[in-house]
């Protein structure tokens, strides 16, 4: 029954339309309830047509499915081309999913143009499928550049103290890496005559020419994961950013970066992401260990789980980068164990460090400060939120039975067979996650009440409940029972790894 | 020398335009102050009859007129179409501010419509002399229209920096066409192109020759290092003649820069390659940087435009087909959000206030949210951002500059692109972060508003399906 409906579509424009429908209704500050119960509408209509997404996916196949092809400049070969597989369509429920709590997060806490605020989540969370369900190389350009307009008007509007410094460097930043990025797809289609990303994975490259190529998609998507040593502008924009800016940052946009590497530099550089899998790996790893230590001496919160946010990235690129050196010392299996720890990775840490960024914002609202040493005791005055925010510290420390788990362990089981040290080094951060997670919540829920402020908080209303009780039964499903996830990428993980073992030099 | 009836056919627009000028500036004389607004009315009723005779006599192959004086094909009309356009909405804004300052006068009108009848002599031209003659006509109505305000010291100013350097830039010009004459004995441009590709032994003197016209375009187009003028002259000058400047103008002189270099000295590529090369960079470079510093945004816009006809003769460099039609779709998406800029400070603009600080658009999302968007689509679309119509100006010259193998010049260009984002990200900085000092509402008249948000989602819309504007570049240079 869904085959007929053009459902990519419908996910990208419903919601950039009603973006500006709640423009249109919300253009006085009187109607800010109509423009949220409208943004809200929206998001809950656009997540129950990517159900079907999930549902009606076919996984023993790793062809595109759900395709729309139309012609939007034939003159020059560019086509308004969607399609989703295993690794995109898992995104894209996650982009819709929390989307609908960060418009409920937004709720009470966002007083001024309220309806500019609910129209930039909505437009960007069309922008951001979009990006995953892209098929053609300037569709993708053109929606991964846009998708920064919404972010930087949502840091720059709503944000903290240096929001402009935070939002400016956000935006130049990234803008910088991508525009590489467009001169890369530029020169695909002069030696291919086409913007179809599948038929640029075919395209046969000389080694020196998929090592600028290369090169040039690491920039884009480096910046956007992040990676060490391009990460610095994250720490800033997430202190900076609403809560909601902060959770679609951690929970999505980081994704791009890595998806990035999946859908371009591995299948369109497979002979130069094999040259330079050392070089990948030592990012990684620096992200993974040292970030590891950065974010165990941060004062601000959202610092710290920013922080964390690179460090649990790592373990994302250095899944997908490790593939190479298991297929050759182990079996194809523990490789693609590896990519679908990375992707696991991926979509868990979307729930809990959106979680945890929201439960930041709910101290934020209450006390207007970051600062880990001006709480203490908070469970003594909030004990329903000293529940989730200890079961969100656990999650992202990597506990068993939480989804954090899952992702971590099949990354740093694989690559085992990769090389011990690499593998060694990766669990390091099963002690510095759950330290410097642990330590935080320790010293901000835990001991004694530590000043007035803290005594006068009042505990999460239900509308806070719902949203964390959400992602709670979220990231408990996923820990316990992960083997949905894992089955819908499976073929097409399978079909990666294949397709990069063949050389393209010709 | 005999001209035929059908010579009088293909020049029409042009005739009906000189006509309809002369005709304005008589009436103007006997009307009374309160009916000043027929000149308007009039003046704009002419640029829609010329647009008129454009269509109709829209070419399907290039047809030559007037003793192969002129030159009609599909690129020049459809330059022409776009020049029309731009100036009625030049006019478009311009009216209330010009009403506001007691400005509203018949020269401006006047002038107007014979710098715009100087494009479409350039545009057409196809000897050198009728190219020197539209130029002409051009540069001296622009002069006048930037001394428009006489009593202003800062107009007369730039009247006059403008006067002195666009008579040296034309003196360059001539002495370069003069060599190039002397050396081929021709003035009309298909000759000159048949002599030069016969001739190798004068290859020194027309290399020669081919350094003054590059020179005195570059003057024109106020590329680096001939571009001292610009910042000036945008600021001197009154907005609504900012606004003229800064756009239509651009369309001629790459006619201009088309007629001279491809038509003309087509075979000399090689040697004309490196300069634009040198007059690209730099105007890139030093456009993109110096905009950072500025503080008055007509200033800023005026390096905001160096650094695009530093991008758009990117496109000319590649000596293709399809590069020039890159070129041409940059300069037409370029005057479409020139355009739109200044018209923004003109609708911001009131009696006794200029809005040409970049103070004065702090807090405007505040104050209207609509026009706000419209300066934030200008603004990213002048950045490149993509899916504005100013992401596919810089992506199709991008694209062409890499199929012919220019992959470091490319680079070169999106690093001073990403420069350049910079300053445009401030104006929406101002715009949205910043809270409004001026409260007082804005006061344009619906005409205008309307206009300006045509403009503004024009570049929107066009962006979202660019393949027509890119179509019609693409077949109109054949």
């Amino acid at each position: 029954m869904f085959a007929d409906l053009p459902l990519l579509s419908l996910l990208i424009w419903l919601p950039i339309l009603g973006g500006f429908w709640v423009l249109a209704v919300g253009r006085n500050d009187n109607s800010a309830s109509v423009a949220r119960a409208v943004a809200l509408l929206v998001s809950i209509v656009t997540f129950v047509l990517s159900l079907p997404l999930f549902f009606a996916f076919d996984s023993s196949t790793a062809a595109m499915q759900f395709s729309e092809k139309l012609a939007w400049i034939p003159n020059f070969h560019i086509y308004y081309s969607l399609g989703v597989d295993g690794f995109s369509m898992p995104l894209i429920v996650l982009t819709s999913f929390m989307t609908i709590l960060v418009i409920l997060a937004g709720w009470e806490v966002i007083q001024y143009k309220v309806a500019q605020y609910m129209a930039a989540f909505l437009i960007m969370e069309g922008l951001m499928i979009g990006v995953f369900a892209a098929l053609d190389a300037i569709l993708f350009y053109v929606l991964w550049e846009a998708m920064l307009v919404p972010m930087f008007i949502i840091i720059g509007i709503w944000g903290g103290q240096r929001r402009v410094y935070a939002t400016i460097k956000f935006f130049l930043y990234t803008f910088l890496g991508s525009v590489f990025m467009l001169i890369a797809l530029l020169y695909l289609y002069s030696v291919s005559n086409s913007f179809d990303i599948l038929a640029y994975h075919k395209q046969a490259l000389p080694m020196n020419v998929q090592v600028w190529i290369f090169f040039a998609f690491l920039v884009a998507f480096a910046v956007k994961v992040p990676m060490w040593p391009v990460h610095t502008w994250l720490p800033d924009a997430h202190v900076e950013a609403p809560t909601g800016g902060s959770v679609i940052l951690a929970a999505i946009m980081l994704k791009l970066g890595a998806y990035g590497f999946l859908r371009f530099s591995l299948p369109i550089t497979p002979d130069a992401s094999h040259a330079l899998e050392g070089f990948m790996i030592t990012l990684s790893l620096i992200a993974v260990v040292y970030i590891g230590f950065v974010a165990l001496v941060q004062q601000d919160m959202k610092k710290l789980i920013a922080y964390s946010s690179i460090s649990h990235m790592g373990f994302v690129t250095l899944g997908f980068f490790t593939t190479y050196m298991i297929t050759a010392h182990s079996n194809p299996a523990s490789a693609a164990m590896a990519v679908e720890g990375g992707m696991v990775q991926m979509v868990s840490h979307g729930f809990i460090s959106g979680a945890l960024f929201l439960c930041v914002g709910v101290l934020y609202d209450r006390m207007h400060s970051r600062q880990i040493g001006d709480y203490g005791g908070v469970a003594n005055t909030m004990p329903r939120f000293a529940i989730f925010a200890v079961f969100f510290g656990m999650a992202n420390s990597g506990l068993p039975g939480t989804s954090g788990f899952v992702g971590e362990f099949l990354v740093i089981l694989s690559s085992f067979k990769a090389n011990f040290w690499i593998a060694f080094l990766a669990a390091t951060t099963l002690i510095l996650g759950a330290a410097y997670t642990l330590w935080m919540v320790k010293r901000v829920i835990f001991g004694k009440i530590a000043n007035d402020h803290v005594k006068e908080l009042t505990d999460i209303g239900a509308r806070e409940t719902l949203i964390l009780t959400i992602l709670a039964v979220t990231v408990l499903a996923f820990g316990i029972y992960p083997a949905p996830l894992l089955d819908v990428m499976h073929t097409t993980v399978q079909h990666l790894l294949e397709h990069i073992s063949h050389t393209k030099v010709l | 020398m005999t001209l035929a009836v059908t010579d009088f056919a293909v020049v029409m627009p042009e005739i009906f335009l000189l006509t309809m000028a002369c005709l304005v500036l008589v009436i103007d004389v006997y009307l009374p102050e309160t009916m000043r607004n027929l000149t308007y009315q009039l003046s704009q009723g002419t640029l829609i009859g010329t647009a008129l005779f454009i269509v109709a006599m829209y070419p399907t192959k290039p047809v030559l007129a007037m003793n192969s004086m002129f030159v009609s094909d599909q690129m020049g009309a459809l330059l022409k179409l776009f020049i029309c356009g731009i100036v009625f909405m030049a006019f478009i804004y311009s009216r209330g501010y010009l009403r506001d300052r007691n400005l509203l006068k018949g020269e401006f009108f006047v002038l107007g419509l014979l710098a715009t009848l100087g494009m479409l002599v350039m545009v057409s031209a196809h000897t050198f002399l009728t190219i020197y003659l539209g130029l002409e006509l051009l540069s001296l109505s622009m002069y006048a229209l930037v001394a428009l305000n006489r009593d202003s010291a800062q107009s007369s100013e730039a009247a006059m920096k403008y006067f002195v350097l666009g008579a040296l830039a034309s003196g360059m010009l001539l002495y370069g066409i003069s060599i190039i004459y002397g050396v081929t004995g021709q003035m009309d441009l298909a000759a000159v192109a048949n002599v030069i590709k016969a001739d190798h032994e004068h290859h020194t003197a027309l290399v020669f020759g081919v350094v003054f016209i590059v020179v005195g375009l570059g003057f024109k187009f106020g590329a680096v290092p001939f571009h001292m003028w610009v910042p000036d002259v945008y600021q001197g000058a009154p907005t609504p003649v900012t606004l003229l400047i800064s756009s239509a103008p651009k369309l001629a002189a790459f006619a201009m820069l088309m007629r001279l270099l491809v038509d003309g000295m087509q075979h000399l590529h090689a040697d004309w390659q490196g300069m634009i090369i040198v007059l690209s960079v730099l105007s890139m470079a030093i456009g993109n940087l110096v905009a950072i510093a500025q503080s008055n945004i007509k200033r800023m816009l005026a390096y905001s435009t160096i650094s695009h006809v530093g991008f758009l003769m990117l496109g000319i460099l590649t000596a293709t087909k399809t590069g020039y039609a890159a070129a041409m779709f940059y300069t037409i998406v370029y005057t479409l959000m020139s355009l739109g800029g200044f018209g923004v400070i003109l609708l911001l603009s009131r009696a006794g206030f200029e809005a040409d600080k970049l103070d004065d658009f702090k807090g405007l999302n505040a104050r209207n949210s609509w026009f706000a968007f419209i300066m934030l689509i200008l603004m990213l679309s002048m950045a490149g951002m993509p899916p504005l119509l100013g992401f596919w100006a810089k992506w199709a010259v991008l694209s062409e500059l890499i199929n012919s193998g220019f992959m470091w010049i490319a680079i070169t260009a999106v690093m001073f692109s990403v420069i350049g984002a910079y300053y445009y990200l401030r104006i929406i900085k101002l715009m949205y972060f910043d809270k409004p000092e001026d409260t007082n509402p804005l006061t344009a008249d619906n005409d205008m508003r309307v206009a300006l948000s045509v403009n503004g989602l024009a570049i929107l819309f066009l962006g979202l399906v660019p393949q027509g504007l890119l179509t019609v570049c693409l077949t109109s240079l054949g």
